[in-house]
Parts: structure tokens; sequence; C-alpha cells
């Protein structure tokens, strides 16, 4: 249960980190927390931007557990929001055990979700929205950063159509995509159709004749400011997702495009400048650093929760988590084409504590009904901790990883890097929605091929790189592929090709030998034609085997340089 | 965005064709000989006659992608801050890719008129550094130098 003293000891540290409202706290121990202390807000100037990001089709509470470990390298290490755990409390001013803890770090965590609950939910995350809209009458904009339209077994079912109801419903203004891309050009352009709303990607190209797909630039007028919201997808998607899918379109970071957006909207009349942006926290930190002219950006795509706003030079950056785990609300004073003050907040959607707006519940329950005899099946039990981010491996991986090696009867397994996918806490049923928090894509089949050793550390290197290259521009966004069967030492700070070593496999301790052929078993191949049963079928059915899942905490994979 | 490279260049069609027929599996398994980057050194002297280069930021490349979506067909755009006029302007655009069988890529011979920006597409067996040298009318070389990553990719969170 959340207690108004433990709430309060929170605003008033994230009121000192912005220097802006501090709130007095009011000693009332015991007390639970409100949804009005959740909203308490001094509101500034003319604007409010509500933001949410990754939300990967959650509907309904859940819990999500913050990485433990989230390393950067180079000119990042140890900046937000390469900081975990006690570090990142500290930074932050937040004491453990409190309920902005709970939402913030991995401090704790399966103790405080028992107390503190789930987080997130559609319904919840409306209540704030409409309750700070009826507040900021005509000077809200609600920015929806991507990755909305995938992850969960209804999106999968209806090829996004569930969520773009469902942002129809919520009345967001604006989005960029990612894994909306997942569904294939044709149907992205049909779900484009039915949106209420500007679906913008400033960075996409055709092959052919290298001209724009998408709209750019969004205008809208709020509180009197004329706002442009220039919209970049992720850079990356057909590197990191499969391109047959999207074979016409280039995609790419392209400062060049961005500047250009920026530039023609400022000349068109743009007071304030936002660039809703799928790119990742360290490409926008950086691309902050090279263009000119952009006052917010909305950062997503690696579920960073940044309690705080980040400045770069004139620019604000915003990082507000995944799930539908936190609504981000930055009140800006724009004056003459330029930001005076702001105040934000990153405001945790505990769902407890919050009434479900009671028209987003009704779209909720209406899509989630039909499929609720499938979804709600109870599989097994969990009696560890069950999570998926972290650089290197997560619970809900390791319990992947065996159930590919066990079920096809592998020597290795490999789980891709993903973020998203829900928490499950000790106690709790394993569902069969569970498994499609963890894995609901549209190319889930599980290969089971032939690799020699050589082949296995060419594809580490690859992904270590795509996480830990110095050069955020060279950065994918994804974690280390998991890896089941096997385990090395990396050392992050080494270039390409030298940070893995020691690969050993676990059933029988030998070195994995570059020229030895070893049976590895993986899924999510971005190649075409992967044959294999989809993953979600394959884990559900080992959860089924199983009836009790008990993870032990890994130690096959060593980390140096971190 | 730039003029029809056709109109206003000579592609040296024999540089060309060598490095597109030189095929390299895109995730570098195959043993192929590969170029060093001395050996682009080499060949960017022998294309300038020897003259010293400078890396200088007036030379740009546009739409070459950090981390390539394919290999085997790279778009490579290059704009030379120039104003292209009879005393001052680019001659040559030379492209080298460090790491393919033969660096040499492609060459653009340019006339003083209109802007000195040209694209193409070029294959990349394996990640590398792309160098493009700019030959300025006074005899000076101006370069560039970017790493294309070439990966085996999926795994974007």
């Amino acid at each position: 249960m959340l207690t108004r003293r433990d709430f309060m000891q929170v605003t008033a540290a994230t009121a000192a980190l912005m220097g802006s409202g501090a709130n007095i706290a009011r000693a009332a121990a015991g007390q639970t927390i409100t949804q009005d202390d959740l909203l308490n807000f001094d509101s500034v100037g003319n604007v409010t931007l509500l933001n949410f990001t990754d939300i990967h089709a959650q509907l309904v509470p859940l819990y999500f557990r913050e990485p433990s470990v989230n390393l950067g390298v180079g000119e990042v290490h140890g900046l937000p929001p390469h900081l975990t755990g006690e570090a990142f409390l500290k930074h932050f001013g937040l004491t453990p055990g409190t309920p902005e803890a709970y939402a913030f770090s991995s401090v704790d965590y399966a103790n405080l979700a028992t107390q503190y609950g789930r987080i997130g939910g559609l319904a919840h995350l409306a209540t704030l929205i409409k309750a700070i809209r009826a507040e900021r009458d005509g000077n809200t904009l609600l920015v929806d950063c991507g990755d909305t339209w995938q992850g969960s077994y209804t999106s999968l079912a209806t090829q996004g159509e569930d969520m773009v109801n469902a942002m129809n419903a919520l009345g967001v203004d604006v989005m960029v995509p990612h894994w909306e891309f997942t569904y294939g050009a044709d149907r992205v352009q049909e779900l484009i159709e039915k949106l209420n709303f500007p679906f913008l990607a400033g960075n996409v190209i055709d092959n052919e004749w290298q001209e724009k797909v998408f709209d750019t630039t969004a205008m809208f007028e709020r509180g009197g400011v004329k706002i442009a919201v220039v919209g970049q997808a992720f850079p990356y998607t057909p590197v990191a997702n499969p391109r047959y899918m999207i074979p016409d379109w280039s995609f790419g970071i392209r400062p060049e495009m961005v500047q250009e957006n920026i530039d023609k909207a400022r000349s068109e009349g743009a007071e304030l400048v936002v660039l809703a942006s799928h790119n990742g926290f360290d490409v926008d930190r950086k691309l902050a650093s090279i263009v000119s002219g952009v006052d917010v950006i909305l950062t997503g795509h690696t579920h960073d929760a940044i309690p705080g706003v980040i400045e770069v030079n004139d620019t604000l950056l915003v990082a507000t988590g995944s799930h539908g785990k936190f609504l981000g609300r930055l009140d800006l004073d724009v004056q003459g084409g330029k930001v005076k003050n702001y105040n934000y907040k990153l405001i945790p959607v505990f769902s407890d504590v919050i009434q479900p707006d009671p028209e987003i519940q009704a779209v909720v329950d209406g899509i989630r009904a039909p499929h609720a005899n499938v979804i709600n099946e109870k599989l097994g039990t969990a009696s560890s901790l069950l999570y998926r981010r972290g650089n290197f491996n997560g619970t809900f991986d390791d319990l992947i990883c065996n159930a590919i090696i066990e079920e096809r009867d592998t020597q290795i397994s490999m789980s891709p890097g993903f973020r998203w996918g829900a928490t499950v806490i000790p106690g709790q049923d394993i569902t069969v929605d569970d498994v499609y928090t963890q894995t609901s894509i549209t190319y889930p089949n599980v290969y089971r091929s032939e690799m020699t050793g050589e082949t296995i550390k060419l594809i580490l290197e690859d992904v270590a790189d795509n996480l830990f290259n110095p050069d955020p521009f060279y950065q994918q966004g994804g974690d280390m592929v998991r890896v089941g069967g096997m385990g090395y030492r990396i050392d992050i700070n080494k270039t390409i090709g030298n940070r893995i070593s020691d690969m050993t496999l676990l059933s029988s301790g030998e070195t994995i030998e570059p020229a030895k052929t070893y049976v590895v078993g993986g899924w999510a191949s971005v190649n075409e034609g992967t044959v294999g049963p989809p993953i979600y079928d394959l884990l559900a059915n080992h959860i089924r085997k199983k009836k009790v899942v008990d993870i032990e905490p890994n130690t096959s994979i060593k980390v140096v340089g971190a | 965005m730039s003029k029809n490279i056709q109109q206003m260049v000579r592609v040296d069609r024999r540089e060309a064709l060598k490095a597109a027929g030189a095929s390299v599996l895109a995730l570098g398994f195959a043993s192929t000989a590969q170029a060093t980057p001395e050996a682009a050194a080499e060949a960017l002297s022998k294309a300038t006659g020897g003259a010293a280069t400078t890396m200088s930021d007036k030379v740009k490349f546009v739409g070459l992608p950090e981390i390539a979506e394919n290999g085997a067909t790279v778009p490579v755009g290059i704009s030379v801050d120039s104003p292209m006029s009879a005393d001052n302007y680019v001659k040559h655009i030379h492209v080298f890719a460090e790491g393919n069988p033969s660096p040499e890529t492609i060459t653009f011979n340019l006339t003083p008129t209109g802007k000195a920006e040209v694209n193409t597409r070029i294959r990349l067996g394996k990640t590398q550094n792309v160098v493009a040298a700019a030959v300025m009318s006074d005899g000076s070389v101006l370069t560039a130098k970017r790493e294309v990553k070439v990966t085996i990719g999926g795994c974007g969170g």
C-alpha cells in the first residue's frame, strides 16, 4: 500500500531535481496515496505535452521491473539512463522502499511489487490524461512515441487493429513507429487509414526514388502556440527487424533530413518544435547536439524511465519508460518562439490507486473479451521472479532459452535482446497472456540449426557492438542476445571482434571451438522462410509441462569493464 | 535532391564493375581476399597522382547509413562545399571502400557548373570505412571518412 508520506518524499525529491515547483512535504504517515497525489503538479506556461512511449500493446495493469544492468560506454558512461539500482536512486535522490524507488528502479523489486502493486493499464492512464486535459483545456498535446501496436495476444490476433482503436479512443494527437512495421508494409498503410491522427516518419524514404513515404511533420495550435511535431521512426527497423516485410523502404537517422524538417516547420511559423522520436535515448542525446532549432525531444525505443528532463544545449530531452508504466507531463511557457520556463514530472501509473476511466475500460474489455478463454488460461506458476530487462540476461529469457533447448533438443539456444515483456512476480500464475507479452511477434518461428563456434562468436560480437559501440549512432537500442546452454566473458570496452571470450558449453564445461559445430535453436530470425514452431506455442507447452517455474540466477556471463 | 548523375558525371565503368563483381557474403563468412586501409590509401594516392590529402568537413556524406540495411546496395551521396565556378570547382570525386576486395569503387568527373553533389550505390562486403576524396581545381585533395557497419541484425528492442 502506498503511503502519503512515501509519496511526498518522492515528489519532494523530484521537485528538487527539477529546480522548480517544489512541493512541501505534508507529513501524513499512514494515509494511502491518492489519484490526486499522482496528479499533483505546479502547472507552468501555455503548453502541456503529455507523452508515453513503448506501450507495447499492454492494455491492462501489469508488473514491469526496470533493469538492474544498463551499461553505457564512452561519453555516456555513468550518465542517465546508464545508472541502475542504488546508483540510480542516489543520483535522483530517491529513498529505497518508496513508491518511486519501486517504479524507477529494480531495487528490492519482488518485495515492493507485493506492496505497491501493478502499474499501467490503458484505462488507468486515460484517467490521468483526461484529468490533465480538463485542467489544461486547450493547452494539451498527447504524443505517442511508438511501439504501440505490438506486444500482446490481442495485438497479434488483430494485426495491430486493437491498438489503433484504443489509441483513437484515447485521443492521441500524433504517433511515430517502429514495431508497427512488423505487420508488413501493406498492413501499416491499411492501419494508418484507420488512425484519427497523424503517423509521422520523417526519416523513411522509398528505395527507388528516395522520396518521403510518410508525413514528416504535424502542426498543432495549443494555448495560442503554434506547435510543430516532427516524427522520427526507429532508424534501424530494416536491420533489427525483417527487411522483407518492408522491402521498399529505407530508414536511417538522417540528421540532415531532421534539420530540414525543423527548419521548414520554423519557416512555416512554428513557435515550438517537438521531435517525437523512436531513435533511442543515446541517439537522441547525440542528435540534439547536432541539430538546431528543436525545443523538445520526446524520446522512445530504449525504454528508459528518467524522472527528470535532460538538457542538451537548448533542447529538453524526455524519456517516459515503457509498457504504460508512466505518463510524462511537460509544461512549457513558450514566448516569442522560445521556451522560457518549464516543469516536468514523470508520473508513475500506480494502477491500484487510480480509478480506471469507464470509457477506455469498456474499449479494453471489448478488445479482450472475445479472446478471454485463450489468454486467461493458466499454464503454471512462477516460484521465482520472471523479468526480461537487463543488458545480458533476464530470468524470463533464461526460461525461454531453457524451453528451446528442451523442446527442440539443442545444445545452445538464443533469444533476442528485446526490451519489451512484462514481469511475473513470485507466486503469480503464468497465463497465455503472459507468454504473449514476451513473445508476440509476426516472425515467431523457432529454428534448429548447426552453427560453428566461429559463427556463434560472430553473432555475439555483432550484437555486442550494437549495444556497446561508443558512437550512439551505431547502436540499435536492444540488449545483448540471450544465450542458453553456454557461458561467455565480455569486455564491453573492447572493439568488435574482441569483446567476447571464454565461450563455454555449460552441459560439459568444454570450450566452444571455432571450427566445431554445435546445434543451436533460436527465435525471431530476420531471415525469410525460417522454419519451426512459433515461440509462443513452444513456451506455453514448456510451462504447461513444468507447472512450477523456478529460475536460478544466471552466473554464466562474466562482464568486464562495466 | 541531386542531379541525375548520368548527365553530370562519367562513371569509370571498369572500376565500378570490378567492385560490383566481387561478391562477398554480407556476413563476411567468405574468406575472399580483402583490401586493407593501406591498399585504399595506395589507391587514393594513385588516383590523385600522389597529392597531399586533407580531411575536411567541406566533404560531407549524404544518405550514407551508419549501419547498412543491405550491404549489397548501400546508398552513398557525397556533397562538397564548392562554388563550382570556372576558377574554383571540384574536378573529381573518388570513392573508396577500405574493406572491399578492390578498394576503388567509383570516380565522378565534374564540370564547373551546378552543385558538387553526387549519389550512387555501392556494395560493401563487410563492416568497413568508406572514404571520399574530392580533387579540387587547384589540385588540393579533400577527404572524408565514415565507418559503415554491415551487421547480422535482428536484435533491436
